[in-house]
């Protein structure tokens, strides 16, 4: 039955070159833990990939019930994590997975550091990795106001400290971020709120877009 | 294909092992998130009960209007509403009308029309009820009035449900 219907979609779209294209590549044996078993240090982008993957969803998901307003932010909060039934485990997901994808990509970005796979040709993914890593170290900085209880402000209150002791640009950074010289509050939250689920999202689909190309272009780096 | 029918491939073995596994996981995964989702269509949603409204002793037979509080609880936020209803008495009956016009849901008024002093009228489009709420014939409402739940206890009124009547 599956099997007919993708056939016959096959049939007019030839999707089958396509996925091959994408997923059906040898993988080189230095790169495989069914020959050395050292070689899971190889899984971590992909394991940060699949984090990202499963906080999308249950951020997608959290939306449902969460608004961003100083008022209700916690009370929606609230009423997720006692009213709805597995909404429990849903902010677990997005919570406990925020720090796995930061530990995952930490990782991953030790063994690209200590094998030297950033070396020539891959300079450039070495780059957009980092970009990467501040992109999620924003989604976690982002994402830790949400909630809006005591521990979330006095957090975003420092982190915002820390932006203002940037040299000349300090004080507009501030504004820029928090929506107000001075207060903590209504426009913070909306502002962190947006760019925790419409501007960094973006800006995370374009650089892996451009990451994932890059390791298909010049493939995996060779072994030791 | 292999040469007996009962063995099973290598590489069938794989498929279905890592199907079933990952299929596995990624139920584990969507479980909680789907069920989240549509929780508000299985949470059961408890009535708010009977709401005291009134002495019956201010009751006649000509429906009166009464004003009464209920408490909304609209997931985390909760807010007061005023509800009202016309009630009157018919010989030990009680019966207590919703003011909402069954024609397109505008507020009628017991002789609000000056001309039909005993007849509920809804300003909207001219819609006409009875005392009984029965709606007038040729006009637009197409059903009788709902009626309140209607409980009487130490000489108070209490309304429940709203039930249409059939």
């Amino acid at each position: 039955m599956l099997k007919k219907l993708y056939d016959w979609i096959d049939e007019r779209l030839e999707v089958t070159p396509m996925w091959r294209d994408i997923a059906d590549h040898e993988v080189p044996e230095h790169v495989n833990p069914a020959h050395h078993f050292s070689a899971f240090v190889y899984c971590f982008g992909g394991l940060t990939f699949f984090i990202i993957l499963i906080q999308f969803l249950s951020g997608m998901f959290l939306t449902l019930y969460y608004v961003p307003d100083i008022e209700n932010a916690w009370k929606s909060v609230y009423y997720l994590q006692n009213e709805v039934a597995f909404g429990k485990i849903v902010r677990a997901m997005h919570h406990w997975g925020a720090s796995l994808a930061l530990v995952m990509m930490f990782l991953h970005m030790l063994r690209v550091y200590f094998q030297g796979a950033y070396k020539k040709p891959r300079e450039l993914n070495w780059i957009i990795g980092v970009l990467l890593f501040i992109i999620m170290l924003a989604f976690g900085f982002t994402g830790y106001l949400l909630p809006w209880d005591m521990k979330a402000v006095m957090a975003t209150k420092v982190g915002l400290q820390i932006a203002e002791q940037s040299p000349l640009i300090g004080g507009v950074l501030k504004t820029l971020l928090s929506g107000d010289p001075t207060i903590i509050g209504a426009l913070t939250l909306t502002r962190f709120f947006a760019i925790h689920v419409f501007f960094l999202p973006a800006a995370l689909i374009g650089l892996l877009v451009l990451h994932f190309y890059m390791i298909r272009k010049q493939g995996i780096s060779g072994p030791l | 294909m292999p040469d007996n029918d009962n063995k099973v491939t290598r590489r069938q073995f794989l498929n279905y092992t890592l199907m079933g596994v990952g299929g596995f996981m990624a139920a584990g995964m969507l479980t909680p998130m789907i069920r989240a989702a549509i929780d508000p269509v299985l949470k059961v949603k408890e009535d708010s009960g009977f709401i005291p409204v009134g002495d019956i002793k201010d009751l006649t037979n000509e429906p009166k209007r009464f004003d009464f509080k209920v408490t909304v609880q609209d997931a985390w936020h909760k807010s007061e509403e005023t509800n009202t209803a016309w009630i009157y008495k018919d010989n030990d009956k009680i019966i207590a009308h919703s003011p909402q016009c069954k024609h397109l849901g505008c507020v009628v008024n017991w002789a609000g029309d000056p001309n039909k002093p005993n007849q509920y009228f809804c300003p909207c489009h001219n819609g006409y009820y009875e005392k009984d709420g029965t709606n007038v014939p040729n006009t637009p409402p197409i059903a009788p009035l709902d009626r309140f739940e209607v409980d009487v206890k130490d000489g108070t009124i209490y309304l429940g449900k709203i039930i249409p009547v059939a």
